[in-house]
């Protein structure tokens, strides 16, 4: 047999590992009746007790929604997408929110633990932050008062909402305002929860933050939504992991995330991704339409999106910077696995509008069994941006010979001083370099582990020592079973 | 150590190139298999080391007591069969140190013994380092990316000398290298020689044979080995090249 066909068996064979992540916890929930409609807005508004202003926020999204259609720009195949049929809020049932870890549910604390986040083992070793994100209800925030004495406020949005009513109205929807798209206006319409933090003036938040998102109920569409502002000279890492439990239907996640950079503040984002793929059929899965992006709005200001995608069936996401104040900078650094009948379309926009701006993206992608991966990335210089300046370097790597691998980027230059740069590659798992591998002792997933890692690299080293660590392993599980 | 009777083999498009190769290498020995351009050197080294692409349509192969032909390749690797690359592979991205110890700590775990950790692997590539004369800066740079022929070979080398197989093969290592490579190739092949090691050398030239002296000397031609003897056979080649054996054959 040679050695392409075995890959192919291989590939054809493969059966999903059994999702790491599978289980269901048994919580009593409160859920909405499934539908969306003004009643529905209205339903969650008043659940999570919101001011008017988010109301009226709330139904302005929902009115221009229900006059936008689904984008089908995008390089993916799906079916249509009933969203009558979704629920859009389902929260644990709970007394008062828990004042201490203590008076959490312990099913939903063991839940965490089986996600490798042991609330209390990442308070005391880790000196992580945790706001974890269970369906639409913050949980638990962790650290929030170590940190409040620097200033810092880290919550879940409602609380933000609650306590912090005039930052959230100052700059809610200013990045990713209501109409943005189809799924921001969804999003901003049905929000149920998610995280806020704001980094004053001056001040270097002193640990990652971090956020866990995990959608847990059946049917339950998880609309989070992130807000976070860096005030002038301030810095700041935030984390996001996200799980869901196996299931066989799709469930539909529609996130926004706002960053604000004020003068001469950083904000660096992380994500490793890891939703339900769905099984080697394509049988359920995660549709993941996530809005991203980050406003650099003061001078020399800096933002910096790395992500790991490695789970849910259809990955649409495009975490952009906009370049307002002079001199500031993007960066974009991703990796992207679709394995299976995965489907990714996923890439970021750089948009140039103050002077010396600059830009980087680097983005690696990597398709094995009939897995599509399409990098999609919008560079634009507006005619202010003298002297922008933007480097693009996108990798494919292709596993087998079922898969695809896109890449389209899109270049719009309105000032002449501007210098944009862009290389692609794509290249295959050489069956050399398996051989080279396995004649050393490695077995094949090894190998293939060892050689996807290494094309990652780059991507990899941008993120935090213990993500870093985690997306390893990731990577690994991903592509089992992807080579023989 | 390795019994090869009447082994054939061909490429999936059906071309034999191996028509019938015995051989027997003992612990402790040193074997040059010499012959022309097109012979089956390389093709043997392949079968050997278990790769891809061919056929074994005829013939044992048994190695310390197991058939060789039922392992897979990670396998042999495991136990002991070391392939010294004509042309090693570049792997991007891969730390040189790290993909050796992730080789090493395989092997180690085959054989149940413990890993070894970064202190302990580090102290182990420093000694063979200094035996070999290589640069440490060899080890930080991704696996054999943007190396030299020379620096490829000197790679393939050390990581025969990390990993102390049992049955080093070395496919035409000696090729393509000036003289200071060459001689580095020659010190690591005679310090790898061990009682209970055996060493094969395939090379086309008989100039790497002035440095390693071989216990015995094949030539291959045709797909089989036409003739054996020691290490006169070698100099007597290269006086008169390879036409006149085929005669003798």
């Amino acid at each position: 047999m040679t050695a392409s066909t075995e890959t192919l068996d291989r590939v054809r064979s493969l059966s999903q590992e059994g999702y790491k992540y599978g289980f269901v916890t048994d919580i009593e929930a409160e859920t909405a009746p499934p539908g969306l409609n003004e009643e529905i807005v209205r339903f969650i508004s008043a659940k999570k007790e919101e001011p008017e202003w988010l109301l009226e926020w709330r139904l302005a999204a929902f009115r221009a929604w229900r006059e936008m259609t689904q984008p089908d720009w995008a390089k993916l195949n799906l079916a249509p997408i009933d969203y009558q049929a979704a629920t859009y809020y389902s929260a644990p049932k709970q007394n008062a929110g828990p004042k201490s870890l203590d008076e959490v549910d312990p099913e939903l604390l063991r839940t965490y633990e089986k996600l490798g986040i042991p609330l209390r083992e990442r308070e005391a070793l880790a000196g992580v932050a945790v706001d974890a994100v269970f369906d639409s209800i913050s949980v638990a925030t962790t650290f929030k008062e170590e940190l409040s004495k620097l200033g810092i406020i880290f919550c879940s949005m409602g609380e933000a909402v609650r306590e912090h009513p005039d930052l959230v109205r100052k700059y809610l929807g200013t990045v990713v305002p209501q109409n943005d798209n189809f799924f921001a206006a969804l999003n901003s319409a049905v929000f149920s929860d998610g995280s806020f933090a704001y980094i004053p003036t001056g001040v270097r938040c002193p640990m990652e933050l971090s956020t866990y998102f995990r959608i847990n109920a059946a049917k339950t569409g998880q609309f989070e939504r992130t807000l976070l502002i860096a005030d002038k000279g301030s810095y700041v890492s935030y984390l996001e992991g996200c799980t869901a439990p196996q299931r066989d239907e799709n469930q539909l996640h529609a996130a926004v995330v706002e960053l604000i950079a004020h003068e001469d503040a950083q904000i660096k984002y992380s994500t490793v991704q890891n939703w339900y793929p769905g099984d080697a059929e394509g049988r359920g899965g995660i549709y993941n339409f996530v809005t991203k992006r980050g406003a650099c709005r003061g001078a020399r200001s800096k933002i910096s999106w790395t992500q790991v995608e490695t789970g849910s069936a259809i990955t649409w996401k495009y975490p952009s910077c906009v370049l307002e104040g002079d001199h500031s900078v993007g960066e974009f650094y991703s990796v992207a696995i679709t394995n299976n009948r995965q489907q990714a379309d996923t890439g970021t926009k750089m948009i140039h509008i103050g002077k010396g701006t600059r830009s980087t993206i680097l983005s690696k992608g990597i398709s094995a069994g009939r897995g599509q991966n399409t990098y999609r990335g919008l560079v634009r210089v507006q005619p202010r941006a003298q002297n922008a300046r933007n480097h693009t370097q996108c990798d494919s790597l292709l596993i087998g010979d079922r898969c695809g691998a896109h890449t389209v980027p899109y270049i719009e230059v309105r000032n002449p001083s501007a210098r944009v740069e862009h290389e692609a590659t794509t290249s295959k798992i050489s069956e050399d370099q398996l051989f080279y591998c396995q004649q050393r002792g490695l077995n094949a997933e090894d190998a293939v582990s060892l050689i996807v890692n290494g094309f990652c690299k780059e991507v990899l080293k941008e993120l935090p020592m213990e993500f870093a660590v985690e997306a390893q392993k990731l990577l690994a599980v991903s592509l089992e079973g992807s080579v023989g | 150590m390795l019994e090869i009777h009447d082994l054939h083999a061909r490429l999936t498009d059906g071309r034999e190139i191996l028509r019938g190769i015995d051989l027997s290498v003992n612990a402790g020995e040193v074997h040059a298999i010499m012959g022309p351009n097109g012979s089956g050197k390389s093709t043997l080294a392949a079968v050997l080391a278990g790769r891809d692409g061919y056929e074994v349509n005829q013939g044992t192969v048994t190695y310390l007591g197991r058939d060789l032909l039922a392992m897979p390749a990670d396998e042999r690797a495991r136990e002991g069969l070391f392939l010294a690359f004509q042309y090693p592979v570049e792997i991007p991205g891969v730390n040189n140190m790290y993909f050796l110890r992730t080789a090493i700590n395989a092997q180690r775990r085959h054989r149940g013994e413990p890993e070894l950790d970064a202190g302990q692997f580090l102290r182990i590539v420093r000694a063979k380092l200094k035996l070999l004369d290589i640069g440490e800066d060899l080890l930080q740079r991704a696996v054999n990316v943007g190396f030299s022929g020379g620096e490829k070979k000197r790679n393939e080398v050390f990581q025969m000398a990390m990993l102390e197989p049992r049955l080093a093969i070395l496919d035409e290592t000696d090729s393509g290298l000036d003289i200071d490579a060459l001689k580095m190739v020659a010190r690591g092949v005679n310090q790898q020689r061990a009682p209970d090691r055996a060493i094969v050398m395939i090379t086309h030239y008989q100039r790497l044979l002035e440095y390693v002296e071989p216990d015995r000397v094949h030539v291959l031609q045709g797909g089989r080995i036409v003739q054996s003897g020691d290490k006169s056979l070698a100099m007597e080649l290269e006086r008169r090249g390879y036409g006149p054996v085929e005669d003798a054959a």
